[in-house]
């Protein structure tokens, strides 16, 4: 009886209604998973920075696009305010010899209260009637024009920056960077440069970072100093959706690396789609970074038990 | 001919201070001319490969000088002393970025010494030349330029840690044991394969080696280190008649004990 009454209070038509929203939302932030792709995946590098610049991103953003400021400049200056938060965890990491996760932490923790600072409270709004946001939540359920204008918009930023990274890493530099994260001992003999590697990475990916925190921002309307919590964790669940659905694929394309980069955003718009599923199942949302955190968990478990079974022969 | 490589009474010491402090190398002089290839045996400890490492600038030495082709390079840090050197290690993992293609791999290696830009990491012309040179190893790899190299077997990489150390010529090939982790049919080729590339491009070299049969038969000049010093040299025809027997009763006599070493008398 009850189970019924419940089945009968869900309504499809409320989810097919989120979806849009998911999708944006899943672009926005495969911004901030390709960034965390960078240095988890590439630079071996958890770097738990990305809670701070998130949110850095998102304040520098609405800080300045309240002074009337082009929200595109804005967006640029939040990408810089990401590249100097990459730059701190990476002098912390290769001149002060502090372990990657700590190095990371503690830019996180320091950020809070520069994010804080920049807002002069603990969140500010930035309306979309007094300005002209480039992407916002009221696009997503506005009239066809808006709806066409907030897609394209968050489209054509993660395919710009698809390209850019597909040309990054196939550059001299891009392969030094790589080679550092792959084999830093090999790089060295090499002649590499591994520490400027680490920290040219860092602060490329915690660009990537600030920009999706100044794009999240507009399209909620608002900053918080709390909007990057367990951002980390969502990068990573893109990360490793991506790779475990698409990664197969992606080995055999010509252009396996742009594939790859793809992969990692659908994972991000898949991750939302999912956590809308779940709202409308009326799980409480109380749980949701408990939900979070055990997808990742598994979709991390996933190739682990997978190399276990084959090593010991399937049993 | 001038001197290639001048180690001057180095001298390192690892956990000084601490119950496992241990003097690794104890003042050790070495002089390489030009064209010069010496293999380096000793036992375990001996310093071996500490002072190919102390040349290679993975840290710092203690005291004393290392010149290469006339830079003073004492003070230089790892990646800056690379644009000299050739390096080959033990592990076949630790010369190559599995990861990433064999071309890719090769590209780096390339550029090794050079600026690293915003240019492409390889180009169709360099890719044309790689797939020669891998041609003249004789292992099938020239069509499987754009593989990963973690597909590839330990010999495989060795081969192509090889190529990648003598693509730009360096002024020094340093080779720690480069063939010690390789089934001895492998390690045959490999070595094989090191012999080529040192003549063809007349290289100075270091080669590291555990076995005194090779270390006999290959280069043309053997060093012996004990304790973190140099205790035996021997050159030219002396070289080319020597033996494995030769060589243990020179051991017992300079340094006045019995060569412990296990591993060093094996085949």
């Amino acid at each position: 009886m009850l189970l019924e009454a419940y089945f009968s209070s869900l309504n499809p038509l409320a989810l097919f209604r989120a979806m849009p929203g998911s999708i944006a939302q899943g672009l926005i932030w495969g911004l901030l998973a390709l960034g965390v792709y960078i240095t988890y995946k590439l630079l071996d590098f958890a770097d738990l920075s990305v809670d701070g610049s998130f949110a850095t991103g998102g304040a520098v953003a609405v800080m300045l696009i309240r002074t009337n400021m082009n929200p595109w400049l804005a967006l640029l200056l939040a990408f810089g305010a990401g590249v100097l938060a990459g730059l701190v965890t990476g002098l912390l990491n290769t001149k002060l010899g502090i372990p990657p996760i700590l190095a990371g932490i503690l830019t996180q923790i320091a950020l809070y209260s520069i994010n804080l600072n920049i807002m002069g409270q603990s969140n500010q709004a930035v309306s979309v009637d007094k300005y002209n946001l480039t992407v916002s939540l009221r696009y997503v359920s506005g009239d066809t024009a808006a709806k066409i204008k907030v897609f394209t918009t968050c489209i054509l930023f993660c395919v710009v920056m698809v390209i850019v990274l597909y040309w990054f890493f196939g550059t001299e530099q891009g392969h030094a960077i790589r080679a550092t994260g792959c084999n830093p001992q090999m790089a060295r003999a090499q002649g590499i440069n591994t520490d400027f590697c680490k920290v040219l990475a860092l602060m490329l990916s915690n660009g990537l970072v600030g920009l999706s925190g100044g794009l999240y921002a507009q399209y909620q309307g608002a900053a918080d100093v709390n909007m990057g919590r367990g951002a980390i964790v969502i990068g990573l669940a893109s990360v490793i959706i991506g790779e475990v659905l698409f990664g197969k694929l992606c080995e055999r394309r010509k252009h396996a690396f742009a594939d790859t980069l793809f992969a990692v955003i659908f994972g991000s718009i898949l991750y939302y789609l999912v956590l809308s599923v779940i709202l409308w199942l009326k799980f409480p949302s109380d749980d949701l970074k408990l939900f979070s955190a055990i997808v990742v968990a598994i979709f991390l478990a996933i190739p682990y038990l997978k190399n276990k079974k084959k090593a010991t022969g399937g049993r | 001919m001038g001197e290639m490589l001048k180690i001057e009474n180095i001298r390192k010491v690892f956990n000084a201070g601490t119950i496992n402090e241990k003097v690794a190398l104890d003042g050790v002089n070495l002089t390489l001319e030009e064209g010069e290839f010496v293999t380096v045996i000793g036992g375990n400890g001996a310093g071996k490969s500490t002072t190919l490492n102390a040349v290679a600038g993975v840290w710092p030495v203690d005291s004393g000088r290392i010149f290469i082709g006339g830079d003073d390079v004492t003070k230089l840090s790892e990646h800056k002393r690379a644009k000299y050197l050739g390096r080959v290690f033990q592990d076949p993992m630790t010369g190559t970025a599995t990861t990433m293609s064999i071309e890719e791999n090769m590209a780096i290696a390339a550029r090794r010494g050079k600026s690293r830009g915003l240019s492409w990491g390889i180009t169709k012309g360099e890719r044309e030349k790689y797939r020669e040179m891998l041609k003249t190893l004789d292992l099938g790899l020239e069509d499987r330029l754009t593989s990963k190299v973690g597909l590839l077997s330990g010999g495989q990489r060795q081969a192509i840690t090889l190529l990648m150390a003598s693509i730009e010529k360096p002024k020094l090939l340093l080779l720690d044991e480069h063939t010690a982790a390789l089934d001895p049919k492998t390690a045959a080729k490999v070595l094989e394969i090191s012999d080529k590339i040192i003549s063809e491009n007349h290289l100075t070299a270091m080669m590291v080696t555990h076995n005194m049969k090779d270390a006999i038969a290959h280069g043309n000049r053997l060093i012996m280190m004990h304790e973190g010093k140099v205790i035996l040299n021997i050159a030219g025809e002396e070289k080319k008649k020597l033996t494995v027997s030769d060589l243990l009763a020179q051991f017992e006599r300079v340094s006045g004990e019995e060569f412990a070493s296990d591993k060093a008398l094996l085949s």
